[in-house]
């Protein structure tokens, strides 16, 4: 499979990538992975006419302790967060669910940043990111502005990022008080192996053991990213037992633009959201429990 | 008898090194100097009529060398014909032009190509060709396009029916009128995609003045590549060399002759240089035919203590839009001629009805027939169980032929060569603790857990040949096999085989098989194939057959050889050629071992040719043209033990156990290969892999990404043995593996959860078990009061 023509820059810094994005002829993408935009344009189901690699800009790449948050650069690698001991110990759940991304390759290759970016429904950091509730850092020529993960995936294969704004970081809240725990479940697609439905959790229990705050992010199921929150309110203040979690995950695909494919029907994908909520939830309220 | 050192060892694969390290000798491979390259445009749409091409655009483009269309083919280039046909089933084989010119009638049908000065122009100039469509109504199913006023795909076959071809024997209607109890279902056996690794290609050189072109061809059979190539191309088959040294793969799907080959040799000689077309995965998945797609109402007659009586079966396949190569021999004789299974079954009949429908062409897939086959028996004899509450193996205890009754001659007229199914059963049971997981399943029952087993007894027809049979059947071919075996002046061997091994690591069982009886070590020994300038003849590899029958081909070339060998070694004993024992490579007088003469000395000898007996001619080469007189049959039971999730309807794989019969085992490790590989297949089935269409004809599952081919973490540890019975009718003794993994494993997977969920009144899900199929079949079944199905 053969892509169609188009030009080429490898920018060695961000200041050159983003005059790039500005003069370069449109449309213009981003390369970061490759391991959405390749297949696209392999099938030329995209054909850019230019495109700019951020693989030699050194601002893209970083991990940083930033107080209540963990801040990772665009670039970074699936292989990269999950072998970080900072990422590890402040925000599990990263990688927790990168662990369940694609396949060794992909993981080596695919970025924090170009998952953000590309948005695909199926995607699996999208829920983390919703879960954590991420701060995603965007910068163009006019300046630098921070969205909340809440406003950033707005439809299938589309963020609030701007033509020419680059997915410069991303920052997750860190989970990493007592008596809290996380947890990623995920329905694997057969053939490509994304998230049919896949559920973060992040639960953290009082001192009584019932539920202090519980977040949800939910992927696959719908059109975008989502956060569960008829889930999250139902579940406040709850001794997180069978009755209580049942109860509140029925609402757990209540208000998603649900889709519908050959291997799963929206009836289905909802049917799954539920049931895997409540396997997320009563994992991350598990492990919870042991770190109190 | 002398202790074997190579046969039945498991000697670690010859291929290998070349292959995983890069220097496999592909068709992709082929680098000549100023070679062009070749891409096809091809249908957006199921059927329609095509108004007009505007190529110019595309002539125009800076490094095309030249574009074509269906116009320009005529008189060059004759449509692909159909080489299976079937008698007495008034088959219709219309043209199959190798691009359309009128009408398109697939996505995917080829419309016009490119020959570019790379693959990356040829491919951006099909975008520049103007094709004006004019959409026609679509049928993708057989059931719409047997339907009445359904949209009709060929003039001269009327209701869009390729064929009606029918069996039977013995008193069906008797059997029906008398049984005790009857069962009845209807079994899809869904579309399936073959995905070898290596997509279809073809690199083709024609010489100006010689007239003659070397096609290098991603095919499993050269010599019917070059004998259909003359046919489509109008070159004398003296004309024609067909080169396929290394192949990825197959799985039926390369048996086939294609337009695309047609298409590459027809530009190299229009245009004097080689051209190269090489298929994309996408390309693969609409152009390369498809597998099974056959859906099956089948009756079985029974009487209330479990013997089976009579079974009828009526079939409805998917045929695609034209007649591919081998296409209607696999729904019927190779379906149905085996459908009986290890049971004895006095009355049986089978209709099956081919249509034709806006989808790619399907053909042999791994199994080819003998899966769809012993999917439904199998399937049938559970039904039975259930219907009866008889455990299903007493059912098929009760159904098998006898050990003692071989050769047993079926209702279908099959002579079954040797069997003991009882034993792969008993063998099989005892692997699993079948009473143990019995008793696992009822605890587990008890706490809301989905255990199931399911059983798969098997046997399976191939060892394709013989030729008289072939005919009979209307396979427009011989299905013997030539053998060479050349022992060199230095005592290195090479042996030409008219088989085409493309993965099953023939290179590595031939040379065993040679070397053992030679008596020379298995390095020295080369196996030459797929190549119709070097090898005789030959009709390739599929059907499992390569082993049996040309493996067959070897062995008495070999012995030949040792016969000459004997006569030489005779003479340079000075002792009666009668006398001489070969023992692993050495000759001497019986009795006598001190004083011998080696293969190697004899070879050079023989080569040199200054001191041979008077009547002896030079040379150590010998061959033999070998044609069976019997198929081969080999059997065996596959149980596999899975956990279902009723909540999210995944289906869990906790054991597979393949206790399989192959007859005499060469090299453990490559059936063992083997077996892995069609397991894997059957699985796939089972779980996970359909090509679905929509209604415009569109192949939904057109790439990797929804059509799901199991990987390493979707296949379970699979737990292999075997019991040997050897083929009576061979030298060898060897049945074949090749196919027994596919035909023997979906119903294994489908038995399993349908018992895990049989509590629950559920009797069938059609294939594959995806998890939204299972759990709402669990649903359905929870809703109703008498069970889902
Ligand atoms: C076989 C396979 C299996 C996969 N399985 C999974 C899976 O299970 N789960 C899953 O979540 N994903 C899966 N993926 C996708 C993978 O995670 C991708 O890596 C990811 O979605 C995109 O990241 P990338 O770095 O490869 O981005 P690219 O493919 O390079 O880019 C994707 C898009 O994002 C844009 N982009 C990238 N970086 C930036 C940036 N810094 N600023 C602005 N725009 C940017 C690009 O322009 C492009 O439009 C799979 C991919 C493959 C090939």
């Amino acid at each position: 499979m053969y892509s169609g023509d188009f030009a080429y820059y490898a920018p060695t810094s961000l200041g050159e990538m983003l005059t790039l994005l500005n003069n370069a002829k449109p449309e213009v993408k981003v390369l970061a992975g490759g391991q959405s935009l390749i297949p696209l344009l392999k099938l030329r189901l995209a054909s850019p006419a230019t495109l700019i690699d951020a693989s030699q800009v050194p601002d893209l790449r970083m991990i940083a302790d930033s107080g209540n948050t963990i801040t990772l650069g665009a670039m970074t690698t699936y292989f990269q967060a999950i072998d970080s001991p900072l990422v590890q110990q402040r925000c599990p759940l990263i990688i927790q669910a990168l662990r369940q991304v694609g396949d060794p390759q992909v993981r080596a290759r695919g970025t924090i940043g170009g998952s953000l970016a590309h948005a695909d429904p199926a995607g699996d950091l999208p829920a983390v990111a919703m879960a954590l509730d991420a701060e995603i850092h965007a910068v163009s020529s006019n300046g630098e502005r921070s969205i909340a993960a809440a406003n950033f995936f707005t439809d299938v294969l589309t963020t609030a990022l701007q033509p020419n704004e680059v997915l410069k970081s991303v920052s997750f809240t860190a989970t990493d008080q007592p008596a809290t725990g996380t947890a990623y479940v995920k329905h694997r697609h057969p053939a490509s192996g994304y998230a049919v439905v896949g559920v973060a959790a992040v639960v953290r229990l009082g001192a009584d053991g019932t539920c202090q705050e519980a977040r949800v992010g939910i992927t696959g199921a719908g059109a975008h990213a989502a956060r569960a929150r008829g889930v999250e309110q139902a579940l406040a203040g709850k001794t997180l037992d069978e009755a209580a979690l049942d109860a509140a995950c029925a609402s757990a695909a209540d208000g998603l633009d649900l889709m519908s494919d050959t291997y799963a029907s929206d009836e289905f994908r909802a049917h799954l959201t539920r049931v895997l909520a409540k396997r997320a939830l009563a994992e991350a309220a598990s492990r919870a429990h042991s770190q109190a | 008898m002398a202790v074997s050192r190579l046969f039945g060892a498991s000697v670690k694969r010859r291929e290998d090194p070349r292959l995983i390290t890069g220097h496999g000798a592909y068709t992709d491979d082929m680098k000549l100097p100023g070679m062009a390259y070749l891409a096809i445009l091809r249908s957006p749409y199921g059927h329609a009529r095509i108004k007009r091409i505007d190529t110019s655009k595309a002539q125009q483009h800076p490094g095309v060398l030249a574009v074509y269309t269906g116009a320009d083919l005529a008189g060059k280039l004759n449509p692909i014909p159909c080489a299976w046909l079937i008698p007495d089933s008034d088959l219709k084989t219309p043209p199959y032009p190798a691009l359309a010119s009128d009408t398109v009638r697939f996505t995917g049908d080829g419309v016009a190509m490119v020959v570019a000065s790379s693959p990356y122009i040829a491919r951006d100039a099909l975008d520049l060709i103007e094709v004006d469509y004019e959409p026609l109504p679509v049928v993708t199913t057989q059931e719409q396009a047997a339907a009445p006023g359904a949209p009709q795909l060929h003039e001269s076959a009327p209701g869009n029916l390729a064929f009606n071809w029918k069996f039977a024997g013995g008193d069906v209607d008797a059997a029906f009128r008398d049984a005790e109890v009857t069962v009845k279902q209807r079994f899809v056996q869904q579309r399936l995609i073959p995905n070898a690794m290596e997509p279809r290609g073809a690199v083709a050189q024609w010489t100006p003045g010689a007239d003659e072109v070397t096609l290098w061809n991603t095919t499993q059979n050269p010599h019917i590549a070059r004998f259909l190539l003359s046919v489509v191309a109008g070159i004398p088959e003296n004309k024609i060399r067909v080169v396929a040294r290394d192949v990825g793969g197959g799985f039926g799907s390369k048996i086939p002759f294609y337009a695309g080959e047609a298409l590459t040799v027809f530009a190299a000689r229009e245009l004097g240089v080689p051209v190269k077309w090489i298929e994309d995965r996408r390309e693969n998945y609409l152009a390369t035919i498809h597998g099974r797609d056959q859906i099956t109402d089948v009756e079985l007659a029974a009487k209330r203590d479990g013997t089976i009586t009579g079974l009828r079966v009526n079939a409805l396949s998917n045929m695609g839009a034209y007649l591919s190569t081998a296409a209607p021999g696999v729904p019927t004789w190779l379906f149905a001629l085996i459908v009986p299974g290890c049971y004895t079954i006095p009355a049986y009949s089978c209709d099956v009805k081919g249509y034709f429908t806006n989808t790619t062409p399907t053909d042999a897939y791994r199994g080819a027939g003998r899966p769809e086959a012993s999917f439904l028996m199998e399937r049938m004899v559970d039904l039975l169980a259930g219907e009866l509450h008889m455990d299903p193996v007493e059912v098929r205890r009760k159904n098998f032929i006898p050990a003692d009754a071989f050769p047993y001659t079926t209702v279908t007229t099959l002579t079954y060569d040797s069997g003991n199914y009882q034993q792969t059963l008993d063998k099989a049971l005892e692997m699993v603790d079948y009473q143990g997981l019995r008793q696992q399943q009822q605890q587990m029952r008890q706490q809301g857990k989905y255990l199931g087993i399911g059983i798969s007894s098997y046997v399976e027809v191939c060892g394709l040949a013989p030729s008289p049979a072939a005919g009979a059947m209307g396979f427009q071919g011989g299905l013997w096999e030539p053998a060479t075996v050349r022992v060199l002046a230095t005592g290195k061997v090479i042996v030409l085989t008219g088989t085409s091994p493309h993965g099953q690591g023939e290179e590595t069982t031939f040379a065993q098989l040679v070397g053992e009886d030679l008596g020379v070590p298995v390095e020295d020994v080369d196996v030459i194939h797929g190549d119709t300038g070097a090898i005789p003849m030959g009709w390739g590899t599929y059907g499992s057959r390569s082993t049996a029958v040309g493996g067959t081909a070897i062995k008495k070339a070999t012995i030949k050889v040792l016969e000459k060998a004997k006569k030489l070694a005779a003479h340079l004993l000075e002792a009666a050629p009668e006398d001489i024992v070969a023992d692993h490579g050495r000759f001497y007088v019986q009795g006598s071992p001190a004083k011998s003469v080696t293969i190697q000395d004899i070879a050079l000898q023989a080569n040199l040719g200054w001191n041979l007996p008077k009547d002896m001619t030079p040379g150590l080469e010998e061959s033999h043209f070998h044609d069976p007189t019997n198929f081969t049959y080999p059997f065996g039971t596959h149980i596999c033990v899975v956990e279902v999730d009723a909540d999210t309807g995944e289906v869990k794989i906790r054991r597979y156990v393949a206790v399989d019969d192959v007859g005499v085992v060469i090299n453990p490790m490559i059936v063992d290969g083997q077996v892995h590989g069609g397991v894997a297949q059957g699985i796939g089935q089972a779980l996970y892999e359909h090509a679905i269409y929509d209604e415009g004809g569109n192949l939904v599952t057109g790439s990797m990404l929804d059509y799901a081919v199991p990987n390493a973490t979707q296949i379970p540890n699979i737990e292999t043995a075997r019991t040997e019975t050897p083929c009576p009718h061979n030298l060898t003794g060897v049945k074949g593996v090749g196919e027994t993994g596919t035909i023997a494993s979906s119903q294994a997977v489908v038995n399993a959860v349908v018992d895990a969920l049989s509590p629950l009144g559920i009797k069938h899900i059609d294939m594959p078990l995806t998890p939204e199929r299972v759990w709402k079949t669990i649903q359905a079944a929870k809703a109703s009061p008498t069970g889902a199905n």
